[in-house]
């Protein structure tokens, strides 16, 4: 065995993990020619590290020697760590023995820059070929797009991966100045707009015909580390709504900063601010498919999402003329404002009352969140209504019945 | 009425044998359940299904034309193994026989709703298998896995294992119902084996370098976890303990 290749993996993946996107799904790449693997349908999570994450990629850096000093990356030049490299033939054979095995669903692969931004995704553009050419590698292959690298390369890597994603990492350009001086929002955004205005055309082609050939069929992302610079919830959220709709962006990650290095450009937390987190991603799936817009959630008065509390509660405390939504007659829109039903129990609903009215015993078998819905509901006599409530009572209410319960961190890294 | 206790052969077939009986005779059953299952029922008529293809391919085909889907979904709830799977399926069949679009979309009828949960249980179990199988490579170049899943759902995981490994030979072995599914470059066949604990592969048996990728993936799996964040009731959440003897990366 060799042990260097050993000791290099267990760098480079460490190195890798603080990148929290593991989607391995959205593509449409099909085994043709009895190759290896096939990137279709919903992206599985092989195993969950300890922390409760999903395992869904060998996710690594090719190397962690990096020029920049970013104060909130555990690779930055200043830090005291061990560095190493892959050579491009050892990423590969790691990356067609862990998927012939079943362990992975692909590569997830990024890298520190070494010389400058156009060798180092030249390096990563060239593993993700020789997968694809000469292994006949039809799994999933996420490619991070260094900023700065010239369009020619980010074309390239588009005909080669499943999803790219160049990150944000601050969610202002302000901060993102103050605790990574050589990095700049333009940097960031070229290569995003680059990307998104191909991927528009990859998309306009494919309904022409259907044998276009792909291009980041899985789409891209990127990533904002919270909790590191002061931004607002509300900041960050109009954020991710503007890189939704304006870039197109298929998913916006958010990492809890974890503090990394003692770098006095960032505060000094003592524990990863995961709650922030989880109503961060609570906050945007709302937005994705719930039909939440960005400033229903927050807004400038209230700038930040209420920890205690899952923020579809705080939009229905704070607008108790919404309710009650009569299951029996309301849109499906509607219904899925209600606090404790989610998109699965708001189908079930509309379906199953075309075939007769709704009551509370069906209801609660359901699957929905019935000690949270019923506080939000008519038509199924059920007397318990927000009216009757003062929005502050029914608050403590809330709070007290589902959410200390539910303290832990919730999985929504999918 | 008369009480009727079918028994049948365990079969698929000798369950949609045993509904065409119970149809032809208008004998409504009180229980559908296989030879080996025990009935405390003493005072019930007893018929014997015996299996004909011929009827349960009319009962099939008929189920089929009514909804495709559907039916494929009445055998996923036969896979479930759960006792109550013959009368419920049965009961589900009178649904469609009657309005075949109420039997996927009115959540307030209890059988419908049930099956809806046993689907469930059924896709999360194969989506389980999807990512918990873990190949090992033999010395002969065959990629075999054990598995001891909740439910019998070899029959369904197969196809993504083909489109997936397409040019390498595999076997994924059921060690719980034992009985397993090899690939061999063209097409997939159900097989038994001899061997008394499939199980346990002796290391002479396995491809040179077999250890070493287990050794690189538990050391992947170990090093991208963050200490910081440590959660072991969501990991154990997704990740039950039962599953773990054919983790690599948790032994």
């Amino acid at each position: 065995m060799n042990e260097r290749v050993r000791e290099k993996l267990s760098i480079l993946s460490d190195a890798a993990k603080y990148d929290v996107s593991c989607a391995s799904s959205g593509s449409k790449r099909k085994n043709t020619n009895k190759g290896l693997g096939n990137a279709t349908g919903m992206g599985i999570c092989h195993s969950y590290t300890e922390d409760g994450r999903c395992v869904s990629l060998l996710k690594i850096l090719l190397t962690n020697h990096c020029i920049f000093d970013c104060a909130y990356c555990v690779s930055r030049k200043s830090n005291d760590v061990k560095r190493a490299a892959f050579t491009v033939k050892e990423v590969v054979d790691l990356t067609i023995n862990f998927y012939r095995r079943n362990y992975i669903e692909g590569l997830f692969l990024s890298s520190g820059i070494f010389k400058n931004a156009d060798f180092t995704m030249e390096r990563l553009v060239r593993i993700a070929k020789q997968l694809r050419t000469e292994h006949k590698f039809n799994g999933y292959i996420h490619l991070k797009a260094i900023p700065g690298a010239s369009e020619e390369l980010l074309h390239e890597a588009g005909l080669y991966a499943d999803r790219l994603s160049v990150n944000l990492e601050l969610p202002s350009e302000k901060s993102l100045k103050r605790i990574a001086p050589e990095k700049n929002y333009k940097e960031v955004y070229d290569p995003m707009n680059y990307l998104s205005e191909k991927i528009a055309d990859y998309k306009t082609e494919k309904r022409k015909t259907k044998s276009a050939p792909l291009f980041s069929p899985g789409g891209q992302s990127t990533q904002l580390v919270v909790g590191a610079s002061p931004e607002s919830d509300f900041h960050i959220l109009n954020l991710s709504k503007s890189l939704y709709q304006d870039q197109k962006l298929k998913r916006v990650y958010y990492s809890g900063y974890i503090p990394v290095s003692n770098d006095n450009r960032l505060p000094a937390l003592i524990n990863p601010p995961l709650q922030r987190e989880h109503r961060l991603y609570q906050a945007d799936w709302l937005m994705r498919f719930y039909g939440f817009d960005a400033n229903e959630i927050v807004d400038e008065t209230h700038p930040d999402l209420d920890l205690q509390l899952d923020p579809k509660v705080g939009w229905a405390l704070r607008n108790p003329q919404f309710f009650p939504v009569d299951v029996n007659t309301a849109p499906y829109e509607a219904i899925l404002r209600v606090p404790g039903i989610g998109v699965k129990s708001a189908m079930m609903i509309v379906k199953s009352r075309r075939h007769g009215r709704l009551r509370q015993e069906h209801l609660r078998k359901m699957g929905l969140v019935w000690k949270r819905a019923k506080y939000f509901i008519s038509g199924v006599d059920q007397g318990l209504r927000i009216n009757d409530w003062k929005p502050e009572r029914l608050r403590s209410q809330l709070i007290s019945t589902t959410v200390l319960k539910n303290q832990g961190q919730l999985n929504l890294f999918g | 009425m008369n009480e009727t206790i079918y028994v049948y052969d365990g079969t698929f077939e000798g369950l949609l044998t045993a509904i065409f009986d119970s149809y032809e005779s208008k004998r409504r059953p009180t229980a559908i359940q296989p030879h080996d299952r025990k009935s405390p029922q003493l005072f019930a008529e007893v018929a014997d299904v015996f299996t004909d293809v011929k009827k349960a391919n009319r009962v099939a085909k008929k189920l089929e034309t009514l909804d495709k889907s559907l039916f494929k979904n009445l055998f996923r709830v036969y896979l479930s193994e759960h006792d109550e799977r013959e009368l419920l399926i049965y009961r589900i069949v009178r649904i469609m026989l009657e309005d075949s679009s109420r039997a996927k979309s009115d959540f307030r009828h209890p059988d419908i709703l049930r099956m809806k949960e046993i689907l469930k249980e059924i896709r999360r179990e194969v989506h389980r298998m999807h990512a918990f199988v873990r190949f090992q490579r033999l010395a002969d170049d065959i990629w075999f896995s054990a598995i001891e899943p909740d439910f019998d759902v070899m029959p369904l995981i197969g196809s993504h294992f083909k489109k997936r490994y397409a040019d390498q030979k595999w076997l994924i072995y059921d060690l719980h119902r034992g009985y397993g599914l090899y690939y061999d470059l063209k097409k997939t066949d159900f097989v038994e084996l001899d061997a008394k604990s499939p199980g346990n592969l002796s290391e002479d048996l396995l491809h040179h370098e077999e250890k070493d990728y287990q050794a690189l993936w538990k050391e992947y799996f170990d090093s991208v976890n963050i200490k910081a964040r440590r959660n072991m009731k969501l990991h154990i959440r997704h990740v039950p303990k039962r599953y773990w003897k054919h983790l690599f990366e948790k032994l």
